[in-house]
């Protein structure tokens, strides 16, 4: 220590006659703080933070030349379109597609109105669907009498003369009529080819070649003649439609913006408005539609006939606003013509879509049912027809009947979106009729409101026992009907014998992955209304069969399905987790991402329902999901994975709670630790939880220790000490040092506790430099300051070893900014030191004896505090005069001059010199806050008065305001 | 110089009946000023026989050609004396009444093969021998008015019963020879028919042995030339149109619907000359190409 030290008095509080000193305050000292201009803040919420900008695209028929040109698809685009669907994502559409008819009708109810006038709604999803779910791998053939001449242009403009005569003598051939050719395309080449005919017919309409225009829509509707893909025919008729859409929107709008309309009153002629009647149109539009409908009347072939005509059913309008109705009628009946069973149905299909798009309120619209009548009346033929194309094409029955599906059931849709309950009934005993056939039946389910179904469950399970043809499989009926019942619950006297009738069907399946179907939407149905006992032995039996499984065939995904299922629906979750079969079934899971994800799930539903658990198995069995969770991580996880991952195990060890079992519950801790060591979240929780179970022992024992309980909480603070080093950061260790250090110091282990404080000082300098660093250590060395006044020294160590080492530590910190924040340390220091001076510390901590009543206010120790006091105050000054005028300056002095007015004992003539030149320091600074230091002028001087401190009062008198 | 000459009827469909007055304009759009030698309006109506080169050899013994039978013939001067046409659009317009020649009688338009009826209106602009005509033909149709005392329709009206068919095998006209087992029953709504109504109908495939490729119906023309010394009569198709694709469903009715053609058809004929009469043929084709064909006569009226 240099001589020029000051030599510092500590002012020693009386705190016997102390009345506590205050005064009140004219503002608020948060008042400044108040915002005047607001900005004007984003709410989260309002942004998607999906960050999902793609738009949805929707099917649009565009005609102009250049939104046809923007329609183009850029390659990438095209590529993703057209590649084929793995087989995943298909099942995942195909099943989207039974699911979301179901949910669509239950909306239904409630939507009915809106759906009414959102009619193409129901035919967009399934357009989509549908596309994805119908695909070949096989050659279809297309025969093409319009060669799109642009592209062949594009394409040979490089080639050599010769090639260029030829060129031009094939395209004048293929201007031709009849110059038909038959092409053998792939799929992808199919879809493009549909593509530029579509593209093809826009550009020949805006060229005003109409005829042409009908030419090319004829030779599309003729495609659907033709079923040589079975398996593409669906994804065919979307496309062809779209096209045929795009042809009776074209010719529609023409003619009402062609038709001159002379609005009452008025001279010059518009375009009819878009809700016109008949009487409005005017002859010669009248006459070019009629001219339309004849021509196409004339057309030879049935199926482009009937196509053409639906096309264009809009377009009646123009004529009279009855003739449309009768048409819906007359192709209902017409399309009985068509022999082959797949074309009809869909052709009915179209017919309906398009029906409902052309109908106008209060239209009679039941052709839809008449519709499915008919296919009702001709379903025999099915079978009687297409053996033969079956055994050409190698297609299983069942195989086929899928095809019908899609058109089926949104005939059915449409039927039950317009008509009453009693339809229903008429129609399902109308099924009966034609003896219970599966397709019918599986429509009828996925069709009908699920309600209607489930009330009738029963009945349904018996049909579907009666059921005589093998069209739609067995697996499939069941998986239909349990949809409706998980949607909309049957009747509850029904239930029992519901499950018993399921499971005896399933029973009946022999190929595994049908009995996964089935089972994956039953169970949603057991566990949603059955006890656990149900879904534990229907997954036993379940278990059973993927065993007896010969075929080396994994069913992961449906296994995740299965367990999601039970996971939303069960009630009881801790008794699905003690079940017998829960281990054996997560053992199923070949892949493990999949039951990573099932463990997931698992987990966050038991932390959303179960706030508190003290049996050992769940326990077990909770760690096990846990640890699956823990090391599905890896280099590759990212932070975002991490991090979730941690809170649902951090909520999970909380959920586990043993009560007064401590050791049992420390034992977890410590298992937990050995399984989750990889995240730093979880370890950091664990050691809260220990804290926590520390304090709770010592709740236990009101603070007297015996013993065993000693033993325990060193024990738990031993744990702390040794699971804090191996968290990454650093901050969270250096918090937790100080929070197990609390802890330890709580349960009288001064040992633990000092370990843990020495540890705060060599993890201090291993904090990495940063403006971060600079703003968190601060804050926490304020923190540790004020434990330290409580903890009393270690008597190996000399008197306040520890602020020592604090200091030494702090000092040697690279701060990266200036100095200033150690200046602020300095005074905090001074603050806490004056504070040990004192005979009696403000608080303590209980049971725990300070240095207060440790050293008695010893004159040695007395001095040994007033002398670091001086050192500390000569480093200020040092940084004072380092710093240089400055804000920081000025601050860290008026700090200073605070400390010396309040916390010295200002009878030392120095120390008041002192005093005063900070005070005139301050004061000529550039940056006076004047307001503060004359409140502070008030302050003290009152505070004299009231201490009755004359040096205080002198000082105060001295203390001038007058800057400069 | 251009001038384009064209004739504007009122109505949009062109279609006048017997003592309609036809009217319209004619427009004359030149982009400068021109002389003529007057304009006239010519309204003409003929039926046209042509005979078949299959016949020619027997009735070329009695005719070298068919005269065409003129049955209107008005013409009237727009303007007789030379002169002027600005320059820009002129419009001129017209009323003709539309009568016959005495003692002839205004049959419908109809397009056929051998035999064609039509009407049309023709603008003649006489110019000086140096620049040439301008002329303009303009076609119209003429339809019998319904309920009209003058219009030559067959006192056919009566039956109007439908009239059932029952096919099979057994009364076939070749006997059967070929054809698979099968019975086909159905029934037209009548064999009279408004031509401005669409022809139905439904027929049933009650059995077949073999499969159906398709069911048609046929729409045929019979129309007849010449007169008392000699006669040539051609049966030709006007359209064919496919009620039954692929293998139908058994026992499901099937509906008959056609819509007869505008231009092609008009309501039967038969006149000392000639004759235009109409059969609709309802053609079952099987898988192996065997054919059947059912013949029904119709009568078409217009009413």
């Amino acid at each position: 220590m240099s001589s020029d030290l000051i030599s510092w008095k500590t002012l020693n509080v009386n705190t016997k006659i102390k009345t506590s000193f205050s005064e009140a305050v004219q503002e608020h000292p948060l008042k400044n703080i108040v915002v005047t201009e607001r900005i004007p803040r984003r709410i989260l919420g309002s942004t998607p933070s999906t960050g999902r900008t793609t738009p949805v695209s929707t099917p649009s028929n565009i005609s102009e030349p250049l939104a046809n040109a923007l329609k183009q698809l850029d390659p990438l685009t095209e590529f993703a379109m057209h590649e084929e669907m793995d087989p995943l994502s298909k099942i995942a559409a195909e099943m989207d597609l039974t699911d979301s008819c179901i949910r669509t009708v239950n909306e239904g109810n409630k939507k009915k109105d809106e759906k009414l006038f959102n009619k193409t709604d129901l035919w967009s999803y399934r357009r989509a669907a549908i596309l994805q779910k119908y695909t070949t791998s096989e050659k279809l053939t297309m025969v093409i009498s319009y060669l799109i001449e642009g592209e062949k242009v594009v394409v040979k403009a490089q080639s050599t003369a010769v090639d260029k005569v030829q060129h031009r003598l094939e395209q004048l051939d293929s201007f031709e009529e009849g110059s038909q050719r038959k092409l053998n395309l792939s799929q992808t080449e199919y879809i493009s080819q549909i593509e530029e005919l579509n593209k093809e017919l826009i550009m020949v309409w805006n060229n005003e070649q109409r005829v042409k225009a009908l030419k090319i829509a004829i030779q599309c509707a003729k495609m659907l003649t033709d079923t040589d893909v079975l398996i593409f025919y669906p994804s065919k008729f979307v496309l062809v439609t779209d096209i045929l859409d795009c042809f009776g929107k074209l010719v529609y709008d023409r003619l009402r913006i062609k038709a001159e309309y002379y609005k009452p009153g008025s001279k010059v002629p518009t375009a009819l408005p878009e809700d016109f009647t008949p009487d409005m149109v005017p002859s010669t539009a009248k006459e070019t539609c009629l001219n339309w409908f004849y021509k196409i009347a004339s057309i030879r072939e049935l199926v482009p006939r009937l196509y053409i005509e639906m096309a264009l059913l809009r377009s009646y309008y123009f004529i009279s606003s009855s003739d449309c109705t009768e048409a819906l009628f007359r192709l209902t009946k017409m399309i009985q013509g068509i022999g082959n069973p797949v074309v009809a149905v869909y052709a009915r299909c179209y017919l309906c879509r398009v029906g409902l798009n052309v109908t106008i309120k209060d239209s009679n619209l039941t052709y839809l049912r008449e519709n499915f009548d008919s296919f009702l009346e001709s379903y025999q033929h099915i079978f009687r027809s297409v053996k033969g194309q079956l055994h050409k094409e190698k297609m299983s029955l069942s195989t086929y009947m899928t095809l019908y599906a899609p058109a089926l059931d949104f005939i059915m849709e449409t039927v039950t979106l317009h008509s009453p309950e009693s339809t229903l009934n008429e129609i399902l005993a109308n099924c009966k009729r034609y003896s219970n056939s599966s397709l019918i039946l599986n429509t009828i389910m996925s069709g009908f409101k699920p309600a209607y179904v489930s009330e009738r469950c029963l009945q349904f399970l018996s049909m579907i026992g009666q059921c005589t043809d093998d069209g739609i499989p067995l697996s499939a009926l069941l998986r239909t009907l349990g949809l409706c019942v998980s949607v909309s619950p049957p009747l509850k006297e029904h239930r029992a014998q519901i499950l018993n009738s399921v499971y005896l069907n399933m029973n009946l399946l022999k190929n595994p992955s049908e009995y996964i179907t089935c089972f994956e939407v039953w169970i949603q149905f057991v566990a949603k209304y059955f006890s656990t006992k149900e879904v534990d032995s229907l997954l036993g039996d379940f278990l059973y069969r993927m065993i007896k499984n010969e075929e080396q065939i994994t069913y992961s995904v449906e296994l995740q399905n299965i367990m999601d299922k039970i996971i939303t629906n069960i009630s009881d979750i801790e008794s699905f987790l003690v079940m017998d079969h829960f281990f054996a079934v997560m053992d199923l899971f070949e892949d493990k991402s999949r039951l990573i994800e099932v463990s997931k799930v698992i987990l966050c539903k038991y932390n959303a329902t179960v706030h508190q658990t003290d049996d050992p198995v769940v326990t077990n069995v909770l760690m096990y999901l846990a640890s699956n969770l823990h090391d599905s991580i890896n280099m590759l996880t990212p932070e975002d994975e991490k991090r979730q991952i941690s809170q649902i195990l951090c909520k999970t060890i909380r959920i586990v709670n043993y009560g007064l079992d401590f050791d049992l519950q420390l034992d977890l801790y410590v298992e937990a630790r050995h399984a989750f060591c990889i995240l730093d979240t979880v370890i950091a929780e664990l050691v809260k939880c220990v804290n926590n179970l520390a304090v709770s022992v010592r709740q236990v024992v009101k603070g007297y220790h015996t013993r065993k309980t000693a033993d325990f909480v060193r024990a738990c603070a031993a744990y702390c000490f040794i699971t804090i080093p191996s968290i990454n950061c650093t901050r969270t260790r250096l918090k937790l040092y100080l929070f197990s250090g609390q802890i330890a110091l709580y349960n009288s282990c001064l040992g633990q506790a000092d370990a843990c404080f020495k540890a705060i000082l060599s993890t201090i300098s291993e904090l990495p430099c940063s403006t971060d660093t600079d703003l968190f250590l601060p804050a926490f060395v304020r923190q540790f300051l004020s434990l330290l006044m409580v903890v009393p020294d270690n008597p190996e160590r000399g008197v306040l070893s520890l602020i020592k080492s604090l200091l030494n530590t702090i000092r040697n910190f690279k701060w990266q900014t200036s100095s200033s924040v150690l200046g602020f340390f300095y005074v905090h220091v001074i603050d806490l030191l004056s504070v040990m001076a004192q005979e009696v510390y403000p608080y303590h901590v209980d049971k725990v004896e300070s240095n207060d009543s440790l050293w008695g206010s010893d004159p040695k120790f007395i001095d040994e505090i007033n002398n670091m006091i001086a050192v500390v105050i000569g480093e200020i000054l040092f940084l004072l005069q380092d710093l240089g005028p400055c804000q920081k300056q000025y601050q860290i002095a008026m700090e200073l001059f605070v400390r010396f007015a309040v916390r010295a004992d200002l009878r030392v003539k120095e120390l008041n010199g002192l005093a005063l030149k900070l005070w005139n320091l301050c004061i000529k600074s550039n940056y006076p806050d004047i307001k503060y230091m004359a409140t502070t002028k008030t302050y003290l001087k009152n505070k004299s008065l009231t201490c009755d401190n004359e040096e205080l009062q002198r000082l105060a008198e001295k203390m001038s305001l007058l800057q400069k | 110089m251009s001038i384009t000459l064209d004739i504007k009827l009122k109505r949009a469909d062109k279609i006048y009946s017997e003592a309609d007055i036809v009217s319209g304009i004619l427009v004359i759009d030149t982009n400068s000023d021109f002389k003529h030698d007057g304009i006239t309006l010519t309204m003409e109506g003929s039926v046209n026989l042509q005979i078949s080169s299959k016949n020619v050899g027997i009735i070329e013994a009695f005719y070298n050609s068919v005269k065409p039978i003129q049955l209107l013939n008005v013409t009237c001067d727009v303007t007789q004396a030379p002169g002027r046409i600005p320059a820009g659009v002129t419009n001129i317009p017209f009323e003709i009444p539309l009568k016959p020649k005495p003692n002839r009688v205004l049959y419908e338009t109809y397009h056929g093969v051998y035999v064609n009826i039509s009407y049309s209106l023709r603008c003649d602009i006489k110019r000086s021998f140096l620049s040439k005509d301008l002329q303009k033909c303009q076609q119209f149709f003429v339809q019998y008015k319904p309920g009209s005392a003058s219009c030559p329709q067959l006192p056919l009206k009566d039956n109007r019963k439908p009239v059932s068919f029952e096919l099979s095998p057994k009364n076939l006209a070749s006997g059967g020879s070929g054809a698979p087992d099968f019975l086909l029953r159905g029934h037209l709504d009548t064999v009279c028919c408004n031509i401005s109504k669409p022809f139905k109908g439904q027929l049933t495939l009650v059995r077949c042995a073999a499969p159906v490729r398709s069911i048609e119906l046929q729409l045929v023309r019979v129309e007849t030339c010449g007169c008392a010394e000699g006669y040539a009569r051609e049966a030709t198709e006007i359209q064919n149109i496919q009620i039954g694709d692929g293998d139908i469903a058994q026992n499901i009715p099937i509906l008959i619907y056609m819509v007869f053609p505008r231009l092609f058809t008009c309501p039967t004929l038969i006149t000392t000359n000639f004759k235009i009469e109409f059969e609709v043929n309802i053609v079952v084709v099987f898988e192996d190409d065997h054919l059947i064909t059912n013949n029904f006569p119709i009568i078409l009226v217009r009413e």
